[in-house]
């Protein structure tokens, strides 16, 4: 497990194209990645699956597709689009045979050497369910003893699929992909989405439409329905600094660049500026590594989970990443702050400010029910009242 | 100019606009509803605020679907007008009857049926087509229960045999001495009869009796009108059918560019140069006598993806680009194009990529045209409104003196904004369908620019309804 920032390694930024709210920016590579290649496998669409995570826990969510990562071993060397024998794919219609809910097994697995079969971001999204998931690692009296026995299980979050939000089937539609596009960032609203980078031009061109079948936060699902069309980032040239032909070139090209800068400095602030990321190392795939990544969840500002797979100078071969709502950063931040003081809610509400019986209403009012126990509630609450607050003010938190 | 008449001027340019790109299809951004909607709020506005000028533009290049739009609108009221106004108004309506696809007209007299359209200068209209068409057998056969609907709603009387082969049940036909009738009599008994009716006739009659798809080719080639003949020339040559194939060169300009996008990339590689030559001479006849009298033309022509337009019109933006080039290409004394992609052979182009419009146009400006055409679907995304942009500062700051006419044409139709999507202030822009309307087209353009007031379109406008008329008075 390592800490660090997040960049776009290797990929440059092209003029968004806006339709209605949902903004799309082009992500371009000059070279790609030698040794690596994504394919997608599709399963039965609306049936929720059963996966298996391996140490004994399983979860059930909607499952579309599963990208299959193809890397060269050795001197063998990675095959041009379309040349490469494929095994055939598991069309929906393969898959039907199996009687009620599909079971996969694992949710990164190898299926043959130099192939490795994973859902795409459900290992950034199983990293953040599973964020302290074992519960108090101290038994301090407050918790229950089911919390201290099951941790947090079951633990639920919602999404939207990409279906459900509105103008998004339609912009993806009319996109026109730029030559050499290896990814795209997804605004809504001017809201960042989700950033999708793939290895090869001809695998974004192929993956391009799965961006549909995604899933995304609540915020972003609520914001097309409010804001109606996000403005072009338009080209504006000084007329003045323009006496020839070759300032007219110059100035055209700026253009271009002064976007790029917006882009990275303003509008994707909220998932590269964030210094803090922890990524855990899921799969080595030769010289690629497959690892997801859990932001520092800070309140009131974006926190973006991802998951991504990195080549050895550091590049992004791949990158999925999913932007939580508000409610859910708050629930990571509780559950990180509380573990960092070893589930101690006295420490731990010190270490916030606030107090004890106040932290109890934040645990349950993100959604955490039946971790406290509530004979402490109820004293907590009596202690609030008497000492600190007039009546009824602890309540109305 | 009054602001009523530069009103008045800026919605009959939009109008035209309109009626010249907009088919009712789905096109790459619309979906079908939403252009028919847009189409038909036009079509209203047009007809209760201009209904002198909504007539007046049957005489421009408006598209067939547009065409009969006008018509219907036009025939199904017309007490209040004068009895001028009227005359001049049946007389532009028959005149357009006789230019639009006969197929057309008769699903026009279907609608004005349907819609119970049944005044007398209607029923007029619908005897004098029917009266002068050049072989009334052949069009009861061909189109015989659109001919049949007309006939009953109008109240024509059936001359001759036609009577009894429009309406009477097939088992009391014992014989017709027309042969064409006899041959369709005959054909749902046998199937050598066949091959004297029309290929879309004959078509249903060989399923029926079964015929090899390649015999039935083979033999109802004379048959085949000259699209027909185009649209098989695939399937001819999947099958070895030899006779169907023709010289490409004889084709109308644009369908024949359609033709050449839909061929996959390698067959056009191999035909390269047969298709090369069929595109010029296609051109060179669209031209006419105006071959190389357009100057130092250079034009910037979008195979962005978007040019592909939708699956009810596949590639028709890009094939109109394409047909553009050639007929610049033939116009033009010196010729050169850009296309944004950077593809540097025009028949090789397929949608795809953004629309870098503003860097093509530099590379365009540069060469100092005389005439400067853009052809475009005016989604300039890459990065977006750099075109308008660059158009502006080189107009302000490189060209004062304006020794470079631009124009701008646009195959599609926006229903959002109803009109053509125009690239900036200050460019005039026209939509086009066929790229043998471009000259014409290119006239309509000053108007658009702003700079000739509404005196001048009128005299425009009354100079091609002359023109058309007398065209029909001649021929």
């Amino acid at each position: 497990m390592t800490t660090g920032g997040f960049a776009l390694t290797g990929l440059s930024v092209r003029p968004s194209q806006v339709w209605g709210a949902v903004r799309l920016v082009p992500l371009v590579r000059d070279q790609p990645i030698a040794g690596l290649r994504l394919d997608r496998r599709v399963y039965e669409a609306g049936d929720p699956s059963i996966v298996d995570v391996g140490d004994g826990t399983v979860y059930r969510s909607y499952i579309p597709h599963a990208f299959v990562a193809t890397w060269s071993q050795g001197t063998e060397p990675s095959a041009a689009f379309g040349t490469q024998l494929q095994e055939r794919p598991a069309t929906p219609r393969g898959a039907k045979a199996q009687t009620g809910a599909r079971a996969i097994r694992r949710m990164a697995r190898r299926t043959a050497p130099g192939r490795l079969r994973f859902l795409p971001l459900h290992l950034a999204m199983e990293g953040y369910l599973a964020l302290h998931f074992g519960g108090p690692t101290t038994v301090w009296e407050e918790w229950t003893d089911t919390a201290v026995r099951h941790g947090l299980s079951p633990r639920v979050e919602e999404a939207y699929c990409g279906a459900q939000v509105r103008g998004l089937a339609d912009a993806l539609r009319a996109f026109e992909i730029h030559p050499g596009q290896c990814g795209v960032a997804l605004y809504v609203a001017d809201a960042l989405a989700g950033v999708f980078v793939v290895p090869h031009p001809a695998d974004y061109r192929a993956l391009h439409t799965t961006l549909l079948e995604d899933m995304y936060g609540e915020v972003l699902f609520h914001y097309t329905t409010y804001v109606a069309g996000v403005p072009d980032y338009s080209a504006a040239i000084d007329a003045d600094c323009v006496a020839s032909f070759a300032d007219l070139r110059r100035e055209a090209a700026r253009q271009s660049l002064d976007w790029a800068h917006f882009h990275d400095s303003a509008m994707a602030d909220g998932l590269l500026h964030e210094g803090t990321y922890t990524y855990e190392h899921i799969y080595r795939m030769g010289e690629f590594t497959l690892s997801r990544m859990l932001p520092s969840f800070r309140l009131n500002e974006e926190n973006h989970i991802g998951e991504l797979i990195s080549g050895p100078g550091g590049e992004l071969a791949y990158c999925k990443t999913f932007r939580l709502s508000p409610t859910q950063a708050k629930r990571g931040y509780l559950l990180s702050r509380l573990h960092e003081h070893s589930w101690d809610l006295l420490a731990t509400a010190q270490a916030l400010g606030t107090e004890p019986s106040q932290l109890t209403h934040r645990i349950e009012a993100a959604g955490f029910t039946g971790l406290l126990r509530q004979d402490v509630v109820d004293r907590l609450a009596r202690t609030g009242r008497r000492d600190d607050a007039p009546p009824g003010d602890g309540r109305s938190r | 100019m009054e602001r009523r008449e530069w009103v008045a001027c800026e919605d009959t340019l939009l109008f035209v606009n309109a009626a010249v790109t907009s088919t009712g299809q789905r096109e790459f951004r619309d979906s079908e509803q939403a252009q028919h909607m847009s189409l038909a709020f036009l079509h209203e506005y047009m007809l209760g605020n201009y209904r002198e000028l909504y007539a007046a533009s049957l005489a421009l290049d408006v598209n067939d679907h547009n065409a009969a739009l006008i018509v219907r609108h036009l025939l199904v009221s017309s007490r209040d007008l004068a009895p001028a106004v009227r005359r001049r108004e049946g007389a532009l309506i028959a005149r357009r009857l006789q230019v639009m696809a006969p197929q057309r007209v008769y699903r026009l007299f279907r609608e004005l049926a349907r819609l119970g359209v049944n005044n007398r200068r209607t029923r007029a209209i619908m005897r004098e087509w029917i009266a002068q068409r050049p072989d009334p057998a052949f069009d009861a056969v061909k189109y015989r229960g659109a001919v049949k609907a007309t006939v009953r709603h109008a109240h024509l009387s059936a001359q001759g045999e036609t009577g009894p082969f429009l309406f009477a049940p097939l088992r009391r036909m014992k014989g017709f001495d027309t042969p064409l009738f006899e041959s369709w009599r005959q054909a749902h008994y046998a199937a050598s009869a066949l091959y004297d009716l029309p290929y879309t006739v004959a078509e249903g009659f060989a399923a029926r009796h079964r015929v090899p798809r390649p015999e039935f080719l083979r033999r109802i080639t004379p048959n085949l009108t000259r699209v027909e003949r185009l649209r098989l020339q695939g399937s001819a040559e999947r099958l070895k059918v030899d006779e169907v194939r023709t010289d490409l060169g004889t084709m109308p300009l644009t369908r024949l560019a359609s033709y050449v996008l839909a061929l996959p990339r390698e067959v056009r590689a191999r035909r390269h140069d047969e298709l090369h030559a069929a595109m010029t001479a296609a051109a060179r006849r669209v031209a006419g006598d105006a071959v190389g009298r357009w100057g130092h033309v250079v034009a910037v022509l979008d195979d962005s993806f978007s040019s592909f337009g939708s699956t009810a019109k596949p590639q028709r933006p890009l094939a109109v680009a394409l047909a553009c080039h050639y007929l610049l290409k033939a116009l033009a004394g010196s010729y050169a194009s850009f296309w944004t992609s950077g593809a540097p052979d025009p028949l090789m182009v397929r949608p795809s990529g953004p629309t870098g419009l503003g860097d093509r146009l530099i590379d365009a400006l540069e060469l100092r045209p005389e005439r400067l055409v853009v052809v475009s679907d005016g989604w300039d995304n890459a990065p977006p409104g750099l075109a308008a942009e660059v158009l502006r500062v080189w107009r302000a700051r490189l060209d004062p003196a304006g020794s470079t006419s631009m124009v701008h044409l646009n195959p599609v139709y926006d229903a959002d904004d109803f009109g053509v999507k125009r690239l900036g202030p200050g460019i005039p822009t026209v939509g086009v369908r066929d790229a043998e309307d471009v000259p014409t087209l290119v006239e309509l353009a000053r108007f658009a620019e702003g700079r000739s007031g509404f005196d001048e379109l009128n005299r425009y406008l009354a100079a091609r309804q002359e023109q058309f008329l007398a065209e029909g008075k001649a021929s």
